[in-house]
């Protein structure tokens, strides 16, 4: 807040006309927001590796049959990347358009989906691939989810499914076509 | 807010008509009654102060009212709902009619122990994208006027004891990096003492000492050894910075002494060749002064960890004969499979004796002057290599605390025997706040031993002639926090059948059971009211007690629903 506080004196002294100082602050305060936001439509996707930013995911990066890749959006424009949450990490999968549900194969591309790569149970984020049955399952508590028709819940404790991340390609390499279907991560409990 | 008030008034009125009549009654939160230093030594029998009811860990209540005669009367007087799902493990903490419950995501409940009605209830937001591995929470501790909880997110909180207001809220540590906190705070002396758990997150844990009053950080003591103190060269490399050694259980003290105990998690990640040598003060008990957090003395169970063992609990103080002698004994049921017994000195801690109390594969010998264990390298999980070892990762005992009960001279134990761990090491990079176990997880199973009948076990022993006393044997795992009482009884819960059980405490014959709504992984406790002798415990099935049903349900092809959801429970004997 001191630093927007200070944003707004500066541009106040200024003596910027109202609409326009508006528009500076929005633009100033774009890049730390832009960090933490959900995925956006128009959104790339590079791996989420500690270190390595690496370029946009093409189709073929992600390989085909699994295991999954888990990635993170990158603002198109700007180039930041979402990773200023936890909540902001994707998991994708490469399968055969022919196996997924109809309602998942809508919203892959090339085969690939997409979902939150972070448990509904407790906000866990690694997962165990089960290349004969294309599953995954937290290593926490064992919740296991269907990749193939919108990640929902086989076995373990989580209480609904992952939600799932519309994907496009274009230009060749894969974009976010719409939000997370689903608010990401656990739900706290409570009366 | 109301029954609260009924409460503090009631009580300020009875102060008052007998210290001064003429005086009206202000309905002042001063009447809570306060917990000092002097009713944390000495407990009185109707309530229960802290995590095990005194601080040596015993898990006993002197209460008799509730016997093996009448226990088949018991009936139940109360219920809540606690609104959260997961594993509810801490115990019904109460002082003079108000009870205080933690449940999963660290929220505080103070309750009209006599009718459950609620006085307060502290919920805590937690941030949204946090990672709960152990989706638990052990319990208050109190001092003063004030409650303490320890939070998932890995802060320590004051609460105000009569309007549940916070006080004080502090940063333990960062838990982006995978700290969190899961034990209930030991008070001792006006300071505050927590540990931090994330040991498979990679963290490197430690206790910490906060003043009562105002939070402030008094002293902090790591787990792992930096560089310069001593046990840093039983490290190699950079290992000790993400070394893990979660603290996962509330210490016991020793007044005389003026030490704490606490015992200490693996080293991370979990085969024993990413982490050469020996690791202090991993799978431990380790001796803090009070005053100044050092470390005063230690006993290392097993070195080199690589099989999962955290020894969690800390041991229970308690006078031991043996050779002619009383022995100031700390003895602990390990996870590794062996029942320890030490002695706590001024000067340090001395090995006295170990024995395993369930089929245990791995050690070849313990040297009897140290007690320091050979392994068998076939049973010694390591990077590359598939190995099965028993017990299993989750040992002979895991967090699930024994119990001692002075008027029979047992020790109650909650073990589970009969399973096996199959690991598979696998070398991983350190990433803050993600997993790290150095293992290739899909690998990971569980199996029983062919031709076992039973899993868990509840075994009394007597400690004075070393030998096993009684057995209850349980079909499933068992995962029962027990409590034993002056009245000649033991109470467990732990079973995936939901049910809450009564044994007496010298043959270990079921007397009573109950079926809850859940799996109950509650601590129980025992407190009166106006001459009644209550039981209470929290019924809420989850985290490891659930992961193993898990893992037996994939080794046997079965389905086990346990249900979830916490209910805490308070009985009494019906009429």
């Amino acid at each position: 807040m001191s630093a927007r506080r200070s944003l707004l004196k500066v541009v106040a002294g200024l003596g910027l006309t109202l609409p326009l100082s508006r528009l500076a602050v929005t633009r100033a305060l774009a890049q730390p927001d832009s960090k933490a936001a959900r995925p956006q439509p128009g959104d790339k996707l590079i791996r989420a590796v500690a270190g390595a930013p690496g370029s946009a995911l093409t189709p073929a990066t992600v390989p085909a049959g699994g295991p999954p890749v888990i990635a993170y959006p990158m603002d198109a424009t700007t180039g930041a990347v979402r990773d200023g949450s936890r909540l902001n990490q994707v998991l994708l999968v490469h399968l055969e358009p022919r196996d997924l549900a109809e309602e998942t194969r809508a919203r892959a591309a090339a085969g690939i989906v997409a979902y939150s790569a972070v448990c509904t149970h407790t906000g866990c984020d690694q997962w165990d691939w089960d290349a004969r049955a294309k599953t995954i399952k937290c290593p926490c508590h064992f919740s296991t989810f269907d990749v193939k028709d919108a990640a929902r819940v086989l076995d373990g404790p989580a209480p609904r499914r992952l939600p799932a991340l519309p994907l496009n390609v274009s230009g060749g390499v894969l974009v976010v076509a719409g939000g997370f279907v689903g608010r990401p991560g656990f739900q706290q409990g409570g009366a | 807010m109301t029954s609260l008030r009924s409460i503090l008034v009631t009580c300020t009125l009875v102060t008052l008509v007998a210290l001064s009549p003429a005086v009206l009654p202000a309905q002042s939160p001063t009447s809570y009654s306060a917990v000092t230093e002097g009713r944390l030594l000495n407990p009185e029998p109707h309530n229960w102060l802290m995590y095990r009811g005194n601080y040596a860990g015993w898990g006993y209540s002197p209460l008799e009212q509730i016997t093996p005669q009448n226990v088949a009367k018991l009936t139940p007087v109360w219920t809540l709902s606690t609104g959260v799902n997961e594993g509810h493990q801490a115990p019904p903490i109460v002082n003079n009619g108000v009870m205080f419950v933690t449940t999963p995501q660290a929220q505080v409940l103070a309750l009209n122990a006599r009718t459950g009605d609620i006085l307060w209830r502290y919920k805590r937001e937690l941030p949204e994208d946090l990672l709960q591995l152990h989706p638990t929470n052990r319990g208050v501790g109190l001092w003063d006027n004030k409650v303490y909880v320890g939070t998932v997110d890995a802060h320590l909180v004051a609460l105000d004891a009569a309007t549940g207001k916070v006080v004080w809220d502090k940063v333990v540590d960062d838990w982006k990096k995978g700290y969190y906190i899961t034990l209930a705070p030991l008070v001792v002396k006006g300071k505050v003492m927590v540990g931090t758990s994330g040991g498979e997150l990679g963290v490197r844990a430690f206790i910490a000492a906060f003043d009562a009053g105002t939070g402030q950080e008094l002293w902090r003591t790591h787990t792992v050894p930096g560089p310069g103190e001593p046990g840093h060269d039983t490290w190699s490399g950079d290992a000790w910075k993400t070394g893990g050694v979660s603290v996962w259980i509330t210490g016991h003290y020793d007044p005389a002494l003026n030490l704490t105990f606490w015992g200490t998690g693996n080293a991370a990640p979990w085969p024993g060749d990413m982490h050469p040598g020996d690791n202090l003060y991993s799978s431990s008990v380790i001796a803090l002064d009070v005053e100044t957090g050092k470390i005063r003395g230690h006993h290392q169970y097993h070195w080199n960890d690589s099989w999962d063992w955290d020894e969690v609990s800390t041991p229970i103080l308690l006078d031991v004969q043996r050779g002619g002698r009383t022995i100031k004994g700390l003895v602990h049921p390990g996870r590794n499979g062996y029942l320890w017994l030490l002695e706590r000195r001024a000067d340090g801690i001395g090995f006295v004796d170990a024995k395993p109390f369930v089929k245990q594969e791995v050690f070849t010998a313990i040297d009897p002057k140290t007690g320091r264990p050979s392994y068998d390298p076939e049973h010694k999980p390591t990077g590359g290599k598939t190995v099965t070892f028993c017990p299993g990762l989750w040992g002979g005992k895991d967090w699930p605390p024994a119990a001692y009960n002075p008027k029979t001279g047992l020790v109650y134990i909650p073990a589970n025997d009969n399973h096996c761990s199959t690991l598979v090491g696998q070398t991983q990079s350190y990433e803050p706040g993600k997993l790290y176990l150095g293992i290739d997880r899909p690998k990971t199973t569980l199996s029983l031993r062919a031709g076992a009948t039973s899993i868990g076990e509840l075994q009394a022993w007597n400690m004075n002639s070393g030998q096993k006393s009684w057995t209850h044997q349980f079909r499933w795992q068992y995962w029962g926090p027990v409590l034993t009482t002056g009245g000649g009884l033991v109470f467990s819960g732990g079973t995936n059948d939901r049910k809450f059980r009564a044994f007496d405490a010298t043959t270990g014959k079921v007397l009573w059971e109950f079926t809850t709504n859940s799996g109950v992984t509650g601590v129980p406790s025992s407190f009166a009211l106006d001459g009644k002798q209550y039981i209470a415990v929290q019924s809420g099935w989850g985290v490891d007690a659930q992961r193993m049903q898990a893992r037996i349900d994939t080794h046997l092809g079965t389905k086990t629903d346990v249900p979830q959801g916490g209910v805490i429970w308070v009985f009494a004997l019906g009429n």
